[in-house]
């Protein structure tokens, strides 16, 4: 039911669809980000997927374009997965919100503004959630000390 | 139109019943609250940052510190996304996934009667507390008997278990089973004819079923406002589409919904536990995949193949192929899900975990604003949030 | 060291001081503060099987009315000035047991929002190891402390006003 959704969307969406995945039984489509809002509304009204369970994003630093802001998706009814992945460059590390379309997009795209740095267009409340607000620096990105950047690496652990 | 002027004021983070550091803000219009804002983070350890620079085995420990009420859930859960990352689930053998399960259960249990225990304390029953934690620490040594520890029990292992049960303990679990229905009728007694616990919990944080999915929120809080979903019946893992259980649904939306469905699924819990006892055999507890599960001691010392996979796994970790998994499953509180990212070398490159009680927390200012700041305590209990899990 | 003004050693006064430690240390209250899986654990232990009621202990929300702090769990930099505002609350004589790993010594978690170990900021009196430390972990450190009251010396004095508290 993933696969036929996959394609459903690129017969609707064509180029915006840039690459669809399979591994081990999960079916992941990479869209173009200036259109997530409205692949992410048709996958909602028209195919069902009503449900927003996790929105995240990932740093593959070193590669442009440098962030994936990852979607996964339920379908309550037919009981389907699919991730619906969007890239974002690291100069213009803006994304349209989801908040209009699940109202649980909230907290959790505030959680990516505030450890990885993504902001997102039109966010009813941008704030930093889990670090103190008045923190500096994005702390899941790759190039970010995991002790933080005011202590020596421990025993030269720099990995 | 009377002109009103709010009075803010804060709860927390060190406040005897936000369940941990919570701090919210709530705005007062004498008691009734017209804005609630939670203020999370006064826990965030940096789970996530942390299991980038750890290999796969080593991340395990991590996660029982997440959802501490039920860390056995947690351990569940990680397991199966690195077995599907690995493509190795269905080598699982059945006597491990048979005590996943039971295990599981169990733990479902345990986090109910702490859920309930600190719900009823909250409203100010304290004697339910005192008996759910004595019925707490039947199951924290079972746990002890099992892994070593009362809590934080780190016992599966990415292919099976770590050890097998010790002898004699499927009868001490069927006796602690058989006891629990008794037990769970002496806390309705307690409180379900209770006049000033009805009062204080029905009506009381309603939240319908389209905001429910709106807000992703997830367990029981979900199905007691309708809507029928429960991972292991619609996406079942670890074996559960052979057990027979009934998912538990309330139309009531309401705190009293919360409440019924959760004490059902403590009676559900306790049949499960019962098929996964009548289901146990002899077996092996751990896949054959020599490259990824620990050899047994013997082959360690007395073969040199065992040797090598015992020094490589240790020292340098598995690698899993590149590519990415979800995986949720059940937790008491809700769905957790772990989202693990692999680029091919021995840690993960990415691993998000899907909280449950944080997205569940979002739904707190849509069923707490408009009523009187007595039911915000009251809502925060029937949430029943775990800040380990919220912050990560 | 140096002269500190004290109402001497004599026999009458120290039977006083061990009075006064006595009580002190058979009716601690601690304050409800717990951070993470320790707290969990503090409970339990506050729960019939490992009763801290028989040790005179009585959980207090406010912090003005508690003598004892128990950091169980986690201290992260967020949550440090809150620790401090409250542990300033309290009124003296006050005591800090660091309750498992995180609170003694930051635990599992080197990262960038823990704060490596509670003594950073607050004097602590016991520290329990563990992940988490066994409610009988707990007895111990709660009977370790006790111990350590019952050292101290112008403990009348200084409730009387005159000369501070010596630590045994």
């Amino acid at each position: 039911m993933s696969v036929q959704a996959a394609d459903k969307l690129k017969d609707k969406f064509g180029d915006t669809v840039l690459e669809t995945i399979e591994f081990r039984g999960e079916t992941t489509v990479v869209v173009k980000k200036e259109d997530i809002v409205a692949v992410c509304a048709f996958l909602k009204e028209e195919l069902g997927f009503n449900f927003l369970t996790d929105l995240c994003s990932v740093d593959y630093m070193g590669q442009a374009p440098r962030f994936m802001v990852v979607y996964q998706l339920y379908n309550i009814g037919t009981h389907t997965q699919l991730r619906v992945k969007a890239p974002v460059e690291e100069s213009d590390a803006r994304i349209d919100t989801m908040c209009g379309v699940w109202g649980a997009a909230n907290w959790m795209e505030r959680e990516v503004w505030d450890l990885m740095g993504i902001s997102f267009n039109n966010h009813p409340d941008p704030r930093r959630i889990l670090m103190p607000d008045d923190w500096e620096g994005h702390p899941l990105r790759k190039d970010y000390p995991v002790q933080g950047p005011d202590r020596e690496p421990y025993q030269d652990r720099t990995e | 139109m009377a002109n009103f002027e709010t009075m803010t004021i804060n709860m927390g983070p060190q406040h005897p019943s936000t369940h941990g550091v919570l701090r919210l803000v709530l705005e007062l219009d004498g008691e009734i609250v017209r804005k609630a804002t939670p203020h999370v983070g006064y826990l965030h350890r940096g789970i996530e940052k942390l299991s980038e620079h750890r290999t796969y085995h080593q991340v395990l420990p991590l996660t029982d510190r997440l959802d501490y009420l039920a860390p056995m859930h947690n351990n569940l859960g990680y397991v199966l996304a690195v077995e599907k990352l690995l493509g190795i689930t269905d080598q699982i053998p059945e006597r491990a996934q048979v005590v996943r399960v039971l295990l599981a259960e169990l733990t479902r249990l345990k986090s109910h009667l702490v859920w309930l225990a600190c719900h009823a304390l909250d409203i100010g029953a304290m004697t339910v507390f005192i008996y759910c934690f004595r019925e707490r620490e039947h199951i924290m040594n079972i746990y002890e008997k099992i892994s070593g520890a009362r809590m934080t029990s780190n016992y599966f292992r990415v292919g099976g278990l770590s050890a097998d049960l010790p002898a004699g303990l499927e009868k001490e679990i069927r006796d602690f089973v058989n006891s629990m229905p008794e037990h769970i009728k002496t806390y309705e007694g307690l409180l379900t004819g209770n006049k000033i616990w009805q009062k204080r919990i029905k009506d009381v944080g309603v939240l319908s079923a389209e905001d429910a999915i709106d807000l992703g929120v997830t367990g029981p809080c979900l199905r007691a406002s309708g809507v029928d979903w429960d991972l292991r019946r619609d996406q079942p893992y670890s074996g559960y589409e052979n057990y027979d259980f009934e998912v538990v649904v309330d139309d009531g939306c309401d705190t009293w919904a919360r409440y019924h469905c959760r004490l059902k699924e403590m009676r559900e819990a306790c049949k499960l536990i019962h098929q996964a006892l009548d289901k146990l055999k002899p077996g092996p507890i751990l896949a054959d995949v020599p490259k990824v599960v620990l050899p047994p001691k013997q082959e360690t010392a007395n073969t040199i193949e065992g040797l090598i996979h015992h020094f490589k796994i240790i020292s340098e970790g598995f690698k899993p192929d590149a590519g990415e998994v979800y995986v949720g499953v059940e937790n008491p509180k809700g769905e957790v899900g772990y989202y693990l990212v692999s680029d091919g070398s021995p840690r993960p490159y990415r691993m998000k975990i899907r909280p449950a009680c944080f997205i569940n927390l979002q739904a707190l200012p849509k069923m707490v604003e408009g009523s009187m700041i007595a039911d915000v305590v009251a809502v925060i209990g029937t949430l029943d949030i775990v800040l380990g899990e919220i912050d990560r | 060291m140096g002269v500190e003004e004290t109402l001497g050693n004599n026999i009458i006064t120290t039977s006083l001081d061990k009075v006064v430690n006595w009580s002190r240390s058979r009716s601690l209250w601690p304050l409800t503060f717990g951070l993470a899986c320790c707290a969990i654990e503090m409970m339990a232990t506050g729960a019939a099987r490992f009763d801290l009621d028989r040790f005179g202990v009585l959980f207090r929300a406010s912090p003005r009315q508690a003598d004892l702090i128990v950091i169980a769990g986690t201290v992260t930099k967020k949550m440090l000035p809150v620790i401090e505002t409250v542990y300033e609350q309290m009124p003296e004589p006050r005591y800090v047991i660091a309750m498992g790993a995180c609170a003694c010594s930051g635990g599992i978690f080197d990262t960038y929002s823990t704060v490596q170990g509670v003594d950073e900021s607050l004097p602590v009196d016991v520290y329990i190891p563990g992940c988490p430390p066994r409610p009988e972990g707990l007895l111990y450190g709660l009977m370790k402390l006790q111990e350590k009251i019952m050292k101290e010396q112008n403990s009348f004095g200084a409730s009387l006003g005159v000369g501070e508290r010596i630590n045994g």
